[in-house]
């Protein structure tokens, strides 16, 4: 007997590794979403972290809830319900009252995934519908902004995060006058671009701060940076489809930047579009459910650009700051009708119509 | 026709109970969706809306079963839009006269119970083939199962969405209200919600009804 470790190891077919499972993959993306999630807390502080909690388990409950009341084994062992507790939380601004992320998260697992069947069912991206649903419920909560890197921020909660159920949260205009050393107003960046401040109109925000996340806005959506490298740890993974936040950042540029050159002075650059409010977090972790989002190569791009497109108009000229919202709930009710104008020609069936002989 | 008349079956509970629960006008039929979504956003809405259209399911169910030997078979959905026609005027004067703040509430939904397929599917389906009396006491327990229908949806959105029942305050001024309860996606999430209810109840009762046959099967 020889005991020499061979060299060359030997093995019979097949050679094709293993396809990664439902779990690994979503374990992967929560991999990816903890440093946003991190920096989060780092910048909002206890509230943020709380918020994240929250959101977290209401999704975990609500889906063991319904898959207790239906009779069914619990499905919160593959880590979607955590998924969209986290991204529910990282859209959610830091201060938003615990109660009604909670409602939020139990919508968002209860409304748009169960209902329609559980994990891989979901129309739309629960996290959003979450948001969308506490939007309309809770207008006045959910664009209560703070400032970023409070002081103090590790040791007190932010007034209105501690709201008690069903209960009006308490004003934080008396907690960010205090804290806030540089007559600081709460907006952010977008809301400042598109409303103005009273003194000036229209105040850019430098992009710097934008890409470094350095400013106000939800939880997680400020650093655009750190999002485009735990984005792109999914994509080398091939664990998410690149072309779609490709597509969609692409989309956004492009339409922005039309309208920047049509008039610099009313519109904002191009740059500050891509790097503002929630289109990143948006592109690389939500429009991208491998679910909800066309399955054709051509359908990707069309879907990418249409929600980038979208979220501009909604933006520029819609009601409200932020459009990346709406824009990917309507790009994720257009899938399927994308899906089936774009199927790819059969190999071996002819291009043009078939001559009769 | 004429052979329905040999055994007319005998009124029972059943008649009445019938369209409270097991035939539910809303939640088990889904018909008369458009004012059960439309004009429930508070309780005193729902419980106006569904008296007004309990009255005409009443009246029109009599009627048209009176007539139902006269009423030739080429016209009778016209003759029934008339008769219910008829009533829903009454009604609508009458809740002019006796409060005008609900008449504003409910808005043309008054006058749209005549296009109400409840009452329409009443007259055709069971008014012009049944004894008065039988279809005055089934209209009766359909009517009662639309108000409670009503009144769920009714009461559900207007506690949530403004924090008050009939307009008396339940929590107090510190209340945060769903604001989204009162516009129209909260009557699609609410009637969503008792749906679901009703349909897990039922579920859950089969289910329960399976497994002790299994477990007899198992012993026996």
């Amino acid at each position: 007997m020889n005991n020499r470790t061979p060299i060359i190891e030997l093995r019979g077919a097949p050679h094709l590794r293993k396809a990664p499972s439902v779990d690994q993959i979503m374990r992967n993306v929560v991999y990816a979403l903890l440093p946003i999630c991190g920096f989060a807390v780092y910048q909002f502080g206890l509230s943020a972290l709380a918020l994240i909690l929250a959101t977290t388990l209401a999704c975990i409950c609500t889906e063991h809830l319904f898959c207790r009341l239906s009779d069914k084994p619990t499905t919160i062992g593959d880590f979607s319900a955590v998924i969209t507790g986290l991204l529910l939380a990282l859209t959610l601004p830091p201060g938003f009252p615990l109660w009604m992320a909670v409602v939020a998260g139990f919508v968002a697992i209860a409304l748009t995934k169960v209902m329609f069947g559980g994990i891989g069912f979901n129309v739309f991206n629960p996290a959003l519908v979450g948001r969308a649903f506490v939007q309309a419920a809770f207008p006045v909560a959910i664009t209560t902004w703070t400032p970023a890197f409070a002081p103090g921020r590790f040791t007190e909660f932010i007034p209105s995060t501690l709201t008690l159920p069903f209960v009006v949260p308490k004003s934080v205009a008396g907690w960010v006058e205090r804290i806030a050393v540089d007559g600081y107003t709460g907006a952010t960046p977008l809301a400042l671009q598109k409303f103005g401040d009273g003194n000036l109109e229209h105040v850019t925000t430098q992009n710097a701060d934008l890409f470094f996340g350095m400013t106000a806005g939800s939880a997680g959506e400020t650093s655009a940076l750190l999002i485009l490298v735990c984005g792109a740890y999914l994509a080398v993974r091939r664990m998410m489809d690149w072309h779609i936040p490709a597509a969609m950042l692409l989309g956004a540029f492009v339409t922005s930047g039309g309208f920047y050159l049509v008039d610099a002075g009313a519109y904002p650059t191009p740059l500050f579009t891509l790097l503002s409010g929630g289109l990143m977090l948006g592109a690389l972790f939500m429009a991208s459910d491998m679910v909800a989002s066309p399955t054709t190569p051509r359908g990707v791009w069309i879907y990418g650009i249409l929600i980038g497109f979208l979220t501009v108009i909604i933006r520029l000229f819609g009601g409200l700051p932020e459009g990346v919202m709406y824009a990917i709930l309507f790009g994720n009710a257009a899938s399927p009708l994308i899906g089936a104008f774009t199927q790819p020609r059969v190999y071996g069936t002819g291009r043009k119509k078939a001559t009769k002989p | 026709m004429a052979d329905l008349h040999h055994k007319p079956t005998p009124i029972t509970m059943d008649t009445f109970l019938r369209g409270i629960w097991k035939e539910n006008p809303v939640f088990v039929m889904l018909l008369g969706l458009c004012p059960a979504l439309a004009v429930t956003n508070t309780t005193m809405n729902a419980i106006g809306m569904g008296l007004a259209t309990l009255f005409v399911l009443v009246c029109s169910s009599a009627l048209v079963s009176l007539l139902r030997s006269v009423i030739p078979k080429q016209v009778r959905i016209a003759s029934y839009i008339v008769i219910i026609a008829t009533f829903v005027t009454i009604v609508d004067y009458a809740i002019h006269a006796i409060s005008l703040e609900l008449y504003n509430a409910l808005g043309a939904f008054i006058q749209l119970i005549v296009a109400n397929c409840v009452i329409l599917g009443r007259a055709e389906s069971y008014a012009s083939k049944n004894r008065v009396t039988k279809s005055v006491v089934n209209a009766f327990g359909i009517g009662i199962g639309f108000t409670f229908a009503l009144l769920c949806l009714g009461t559900v959105r207007e506690v949530l969405g403004s924090g008050t029942i009939l307009g008396y305050s339940l929590f107090g001024e510190s209340f945060q209200p769903w604001v989204v309860m009162v516009l129209p996606p909260g009557g699609f999430f609410v009637i969503g919600a008792w749906l679901l209810l009703f349909s897990w109840l039922k579920e859950r009762k089969q289910r329960k009804i399976l497994k002790q046959e299994e477990t007899a099967r198992a012993t026996g």
